[in-house]
């Protein structure tokens, strides 16, 4: 044997695979089949093999010593540098670049993937999924590939028609140390696919030899043949077992010497590999600008406008087309439909398509869509910008964690210079798989109705009604129209559930209100519906938005009650009162609302002259009606007071026929309600106030003997028993503001009155009966009478 | 906690059965066979007012001494039933409620994908999981 000088580098190298080829650990003796196969990895023809095997005297030993190992290696490296074998050229070659061995497959599981870098998994993976791969024809995916980052340890498998498909299928070409390998030692079976992948996409890449290595950040560009094959050269390597424990330093020298293309560019693109796989394990679900240029054309055969949807049904239909199970495009529909609405906008559907390239190359579906294949993330194309996503995306907060933070990973920019051949790939969908399935027509009732809406109902809250009412009546009586009718509302303000929408109801709602006042207070509930079916259409997967909605709905104020109470007693009244003073802004106001008037006086008293007016009208009515109902019953306590009233009683009869005296008639009022007793006086003494109010008395006395005959004279009394029931209301401090005050005391006054017509009433329906009895008997003697007229 | 959520179709096979306890499954499939003629009876008991008008919950369809069945019905006629165990007496009407809205909705994602064919057996994983989350803790 000659003496073997071998380089410090060749020195390492083949040790190591020595090592590797050790397997029985002798130290010495390399196991004939380990380097056997390692030989034939060395792709080169059989004889070859025997002749270098022969030359180094293995055939001779009988075994791999390690002396006979490393010539052998050495003349291997002749032989795949394309130089004759000889003894001597072992040392006189210079230069001679390390033999190259294509793992088999074989040895290949043996490796543990934890060496294969992340990295690899982004590149094979990156690479490997521009390829839709034509779905199943691998070979031309290639290329591209990836190598990624600079790891174009591609060793072509002896198979090279290895469809792609199959996730399990020969394991890649061994991918040399790199310093990564050992950061990823951990890497774990998750990569295995991807490597698996890449080694099926690497192989026929080494079969076309064409294509760039893309690196990182930094691309390189279309490369001819030769300089890749030689960074493949340089690159490629056995893969040892441990190679964790290689040094990855004795490559780089390597690589260094051999290309120079590479060697800047593969130290930036390992740095930037590195960086790149501590970014995590969503990277390999990055999609590139070609690729998305691509789904984006893909997208507008089906629907030209990016920014519309792609209806499930035609989806199904385009999807199919990959030939993968029906339950993986389930799956994969369900992760990438993001909000959930039957339809793939843009985004979405760049998502599912990269999610069914990865499923074609072997690639296990995750369960969760990947941050950077999420609807609102990136969009590295400005024209795929779908604009109606956001708002979507924003409110479904729930089903799906979002992360709103774009991947900090910088884009990995690769370019495909076998574009057009991709592309042609990429045509080949199969399409006649799909004739075969025939659009699944959905049953008509099988379209659940959606939930929300059915179990949407806005439920009015009550809240205190006549309270309301009254403010409401007030305020608008004070001019503050646009305050009230949100006061009421806003005071019970509506549980706001998670959803920002609601909010923007709520304020539609307001909105409604005000404009609408409180006269459509009817109208409340119609205006409900678009804005719970505005809410509702924000379905956000909430559970909770049912019963959201229902609380959003906020509940509108009850119509205006009429108080029934009065309404029958004064309408007669009132119309009266209305016909003799058909003019006045408040007037107008009252004739607005004659059935609501009678309690409004009450509480009107006390914000001011002008409702003083309407109150005296009210009153008045008031003290009309309801002498003609006193009953005979003089037990009130108040009755003390109603003298009083009646005396501010006259004034007001007086303001029906001078409307001119509205404030002489406010100042009676007032002294009314400082004094009763001075009112009482009035009446009595007939003083220069009591003037105005002395003659009241009389008419009123007049209008009840000329109203009602079968009245006792007691009756007079009574109305004044009732008016100054009604005349309390004055007593009441008229400080404007109080109107709560004045809303009790209101409401007091109106109890007393309904109890006094209440017992009117009974009393009156007692006579009624008399009376009808004395017709009936009479009638009756007159039937008696009658029998001689008919015989 | 359920111990049993099943999906019938509207012709009254299942489209989904889980239950917790695997080795009683047969039980759980028998009593939820047997609850389909309560629910059949609670949606014709309606009659004449409108299929909107009747409420999707159905509440509970009949107690045993072991457990309790509720159930719910939707629009299109597919119910859901949930069978919980009587001694967890601390599940309340409302968490039932809520418990058969967010598997109506779950349902509705199903449903909205194309590529599940109504009538098919449900094999979601979203659908999975959602139920998965509702079911007791298994022993």
């Amino acid at each position: 044997m000659e003496s073997l000088t071998l380089t410090d580098v060749e020195q390492k190298y083949y040790s190591d695979l020595f090592v590797y080829c050790d397997t029985d650990n002798t130290k010495k003796v390399a196991s004939n089949g380990k380097v056997l196969d390692l030989f034939r990895a060395a792709q080169l023809p059989s004889e070859v093999v025997l002749q270098i095997t022969e030359l180094c005297g293995a055939t001779r030993l009988g075994h791999f010593g390690r002396s006979q190992f490393y010539i052998a290696l050495k003349l291997i490296a002749v032989a795949q540098s394309g130089l004759p074998l000889r003894v001597e050229s072992l040392n006189s070659v210079k230069d001679l670049p390390l033999p190259r061995f294509v793992v088999a497959k074989n040895e290949q599981e043996a490796r543990h993937t934890a060496m294969y870098p992340d990295l690899e998994n982004q590149g094979p993976y990156q690479g490997v999924i521009p390829r839709p791969p034509g779905r199943g024809q691998v070979k031309k995916v290639s290329a591209h590939e990836v190598i990624q980052p600079c790891v174009p340890t591609v060793e072509p498998q002896p198979d090279t028609t290895s469809p792609v498909v199959s996730p399990h299928q020969s394991p890649p070409t061994s991918p040399h140390a790199w310093r990564k390998h050992k950061r990823q030692a951990s890497g774990g079976n998750v990569e295995r696919p991807p490597v698996v992948v890449a080694g099926a996409v690497w192989t026929p890449f080494r079969e076309v030899q064409s294509g760039p290595v893309v690196v990182g950040d930094g691309m390189w560009s279309a490369h001819s043949p030769p300089p890749v094959q030689e960074s493949w050269v340089s690159l490629k390597d056995t893969y040892p077992p441990s190679s964790s424990k290689m040094p990855p330093m004795h490559l780089s020298p390597v690589q260094v010497e051999n290309s120079s293309i590479r060697t800047v560019a593969s130290i930036t693109t390992a740095n930037e590999i590195q960086r790149q796989s501590s970014s995590g394990y969503d990277d390999p679900w990055k999609i590139t600008d070609e690729q998305r240029q691509y789904y984006i054309n893909q997208f507008k055969t089906i629907q030209p406008d990016l920014n519309g949807f792609i209806p499930g049904s035609a989806a199904k239909e385009f999807f199919t087309k990959s030939k993968l199970p029906i339950l993986e495009l389930s799956h994969i529909w369900e992760l990438s439909d993001f909000d959930k609405d039957g339809a793939l906008t843009l985004d979405e559907f760049c998502a599912a398509f990269h999610l069914v390239v990865a499923r074609k190359n072997g690639y296990d579906l995750p369960e969760k869509l990947p941050e950077s294949l999420m609807p609102k993330l990136i969009d590295l194309d400005d024209s795929a910008e779908v604009p109606d996503q956001a708002p979507d995306v924003g409110y479904s907060g729930s089903p799906v964690e979002v992360t709103p933070n774009k991947s900090p990973m910088p884009s990995l920019n690769q370019t495909w210079p076998d574009l057009n051949q991709g592309n042609e790939q990429w045509e080949t969908f199969s399409e006649r798989s799909s004739s075969s399935q025939t659009l699944t027509q959905f049953d008509s009732n099988i379209a659940p109705a959606d939930p929300d809406t059915a179990i949407v109902h806005p439920v009015p809250i009550r809240m205190t009604p006549s309270k309301i009412h009254m403010q409401e009546m007030e305020l608008k009586r004070t001019g503050s129209d646009h305050t009230h009718p949100t006061s009421p509302l806003m005071a019970k303000p509506p549980e706001l559930s998670e959803e920002t929408k609601l909010a923007t109801s709520m304020k539609i709602l307001m909105f409604f209100t005000k404009g609408d006042g409180y006269s459509s207070s009817d109208s409340y509930t119609s205006d409900q519906d678009p804005i719970t079916s505005v809410v509702t259409r924000q379905r956000s997967n909430s559970g909770t938005s049912p019963e959201g909605l229902k609380v959003a709905a906020a509940p509108p104020p009850p119509p205006p009650r009429p108080n029934a109470s009065h309404s029958r007693s004064s309408s007669l009244d009132m119309n009266r009162n209305f016909a003799a003073h058909p003019t006045g802004p408040q007037q107008s106001g009252v004739v607005a609302c004659p059935p609501a008037i009678p309690p409004r006086p009450l509480p009107t008293q006390t914000s001011g002259p002008h409702s003083g007016h309407r109150s005296d009208e009210g009153l008045a009515a008031h003290s009309t009606t309801s002498p003609q109902q006193i009953p005979e019953q003089p037990n009130f306590a108040d009755f003390s007071q109603f003298q009083a009233f009646a005396a501010s009683d006259q004034p007001s009869d007086d303001g029906e026929k001078h409307p001119e005296s509205l404030p002489v008639r406010a100042g009676p009022l007032r002294t009314v309600k400082i004094d009763n007793q001075e009112e009482r006086a009035a009446a009595t003494v007939n003083s220069a106030k009591g003037s105005i109010m002395a003659p009241p008395p009389k008419p009123v006395r007049r209008r009840l003997k000329s109203e009602d005959e079968l009245q006792d004279e007691a009756l007079p009394p009574k109305s004044n028993v009732i008016a100054t029931v009604l005349a309390t209301l004055p007593s009441i401090p008229r400080s404007v503001g109080k109107d709560k005050k004045a809303i009790q005391a209101s409401i007091r006054r109106n109890k007393e009155t309904n109890t006094v017509l209440a017992r009117l009433n009974s009393e009156l329906q007692q006579q009624l009966k008399d009376l009808l009895e004395e017709r009936i008997s009479l009638e009756v003697q007159l039937e008696q009478l009658r029998p001689f007229s008919h015989l | 906690m359920a111990v049993c959520i099943a999906v019938i179709a509207k012709e009254n096979y299942p489209l989904f059965i889980r239950s917790v306890p695997v080795q009683n499954e047969l039980k759980f499939h028998y009593t939820v066979h047997t609850s389909l003629d309560v629910v059949e009876e609670k949606i014709s008991a309606v009659g004449k007012a409108m299929a909107d008008q009747r409420e999707l919950y159905l509440g509970l369809l009949y107690p045993t001494e072991d457990y309790k069945v509720y159930g719910y019905v939707t629009n299109s006629k597919v119910k859901f039933v949930i069978v919980v165990d009587s001694s967890n007496t601390s599940l309340r009407d409302n968490e039932i409620r809520s418990m058969f809205r967010k598997l109506h909705n779950s349902f509705t994602d199903v449903m909205c994908n194309p590529f599940y064919n109504p009538g098919d057996t449900i094999q979601s994983k979203a659908f999975d999981s959602i139920v998965s989350a509702m079911m007791v803790q298994a022993s």
